[in-house]
């Protein structure tokens, strides 16, 4: 879950809170100065200065002592500078593996339409990088993702050996889903065809959706 | 024997590579940013293999074993192309990222009033993003390309003392030397330097400041050329010490500079079995 104040605050060292401090006041102050709404659709020809809270939005990992720290750090900059749809696709698409971590996890706080929110996401699940994928199948997923691309994410993730902890609602939106079910048996069989061991966290899954079904 | 490669284009190799290069005792890489070995048509083209050099390239090598940092540039060859050139408009967002750890790969290729200021905005912008910058000397007319190298750097913000001139050679050494710059030596199978000539040289001029890489690519090269200089270090006489110190404390103490050199390896998700690359393919 997500590292909000009292915890991410515990993370600091004092230098490390103080530049926090530095980069949550710019992005406060960019909440209340919203830019132009030319980069809703394309960027400009020449480009404009970046501003300031996305610099420290890029420079965290280095200021704030560990990766866990650096991504809470993140996803309390996006929150405050109130982050909306074309500046979270700015950040994702011009980030670092681990700036795009911090925004499809800040997704869910973002207020940002599905329309706007879950091409990041889809992005996300089409990349290998289990970091992306483990960041991809959170609550946004969870509440937005449509049942095809929501079971291939689950597949996916047991595909690349992200444990299906990462999966958000994993038992309520898998419980009678019989297409889960299927692809996942589908998925069993063809590794036990290929003498290769199926992940334990398959038979957890399917236990999810068949359990439901005798419940029901 | 633990082993830095200061200089290497990963996108170019094979998760076989990474094996060996962990087996031979890589346990650290700079990937600079460089020409494709096939033109760009437009600056969409850089942000994808940025991305794939902030992203994708440390997430393989971690697989392996080994650190990926990277450093940012228009490289030499495409600052002559209009359609390339506004990618600068586009650096200093990626230069603030951490990953990366100098400017480069800059310089001269055909030493062009283009590669002129090219070479002279991003050694600007490294000034002022606190970065190191990796200087290529070109392939072509290179004592004449390194003095020309050499009085840009000068007239610029940057200090030499933190600039990494790349792919010197015998006849650029002893010039690169008394600029003040960091050294790097390039070696390949059958271009660039050797290892019996590398050796020869490190007799002559000491470790100080001296780096060394395998540059390899998508061209004819070789990873594990790091390795092999320095078991021909170890046959020559020189010390544990020696290779370490070429092979692995002057690139740290290089990239260092930039202050964002990170070379504890944040391993990916916990995997349940193998990773999403050697099953890729299942």
């Amino acid at each position: 879950m997500l590292n909000l104040p009292p915890e991410s605050a515990a993370l600091l060292d004092e230098p490390a809170r103080a530049w926090l401090d530095a980069a949550l006041l710019e992005a406060a102050h960019a909440a209340r100065h919203t830019p132009p709404p030319h980069t809703a659709t394309a960027p400009p020809a020449a480009s404009p200065p970046v501003p300031a809270w996305e610099l420290r939005f890029a420079s965290a990992g280095r200021h704030c002592g560990s990766d866990l720290a650096a991504e809470a750090a993140r996803i309390l900059l996006l929150r405050t500078a109130r982050t909306g749809a074309p500046g979270a696709a700015r950040l994702y698409h011009r980030g670092t593996a681990a700036e795009r971590r911090a925004v499809l996890l800040a997704l869910p706080f973002l207020e940002i339409a599905p329309a706007h929110g879950l091409p990041l996401i889809q992005d996300a699940l089409r990349t290998n990088d289990t970091r992306l994928l483990a960041a991809a199948v959170g609550p946004y997923a969870a509440a937005h993702l449509d049942a095809h691309a929501w079971r291939h994410a689950v597949l996916k993730c047991l595909f690349t050996g992200v444990p299906l902890d990462a999966v958000a609602r994993l038992a309520h939106r898998a419980r009678g889903d019989t297409e889960l079910a299927r692809m996942l048996e589908d998925y069993a069989a063809e590794r036990t065809a290929a003498g290769r061991p199926v992940p334990a966290d398959l038979h957890h899954a399917l236990a999810l959706t068949t359990a439901a079904k005798e419940s029901s | 024997m633990r082993i830095f490669d200061p200089h290497i284009h990963m996108t170019s190799r094979t998760t076989g590579d990474y094996e060996a290069m962990y087996a031979a005792g890589v346990r650290a890489v700079v990937e600079p940013s460089f020409w494709l070995g096939q033109p760009r048509t437009s600056p969409a083209s850089f942000f994808d293999y940025f991305d794939s050099l902030l992203g994708w390239e440390p997430f393989r090598a971690a697989q392996y074993g080994i650190t990926h940092h990277c450093t940012l540039a228009l490289n030499p060859k495409e600052a002559n192309d209009p359609r390339c050139t506004p990618v600068l408009d586009e650096l200093p967002r990626y230069l603030a990222k951490d990953p990366v750890v100098a400017v480069g790969e800059i310089g001269y290729d055909s030493m062009t009033p283009a590669e002129d200021t090219a070479l002279a905005t991003q050694l600007q912008l490294a000034a002022d993003h606190g970065l190191p910058a990796l200087v290529h000397t070109p392939h072509r007319d290179k004592l004449t390309g390194l003095r020309r190298t050499l009085d840009v750097v000068r007239e610029s913000a940057l200090p030499c003392e933190r600039v990494l001139l790349d792919h010197l050679n015998e006849t650029t050494v002893a010039e690169a030397r008394n600029s003040g710059a960091w050294l790097g030596f390039s070696v390949y199978p059958d271009t660039k330097m050797d290892e019996a000539r590398m050796v020869a040289l490190l007799k002559q001029h000491g470790t100080e400041r001296i780096l060394v890489n395998s540059a390899a690519d998508w061209g004819k090269s070789d990873p594990l050329k790091t390795r092999k200089v320095g078991d021909a270090m170890l046959e020559a006489g020189f010390s544990d010490d020696d290779v370490d110190e070429v092979l692995w404390r002057n690139p740290v103490a290089f990239y260092a500079l930039s202050g964002r050199l990170d070379l504890h390896l944040t391993q990916p998700e916990p995997l349940h079995e193998g990773n999403s690359i050697l099953r890729g393919g299942e």
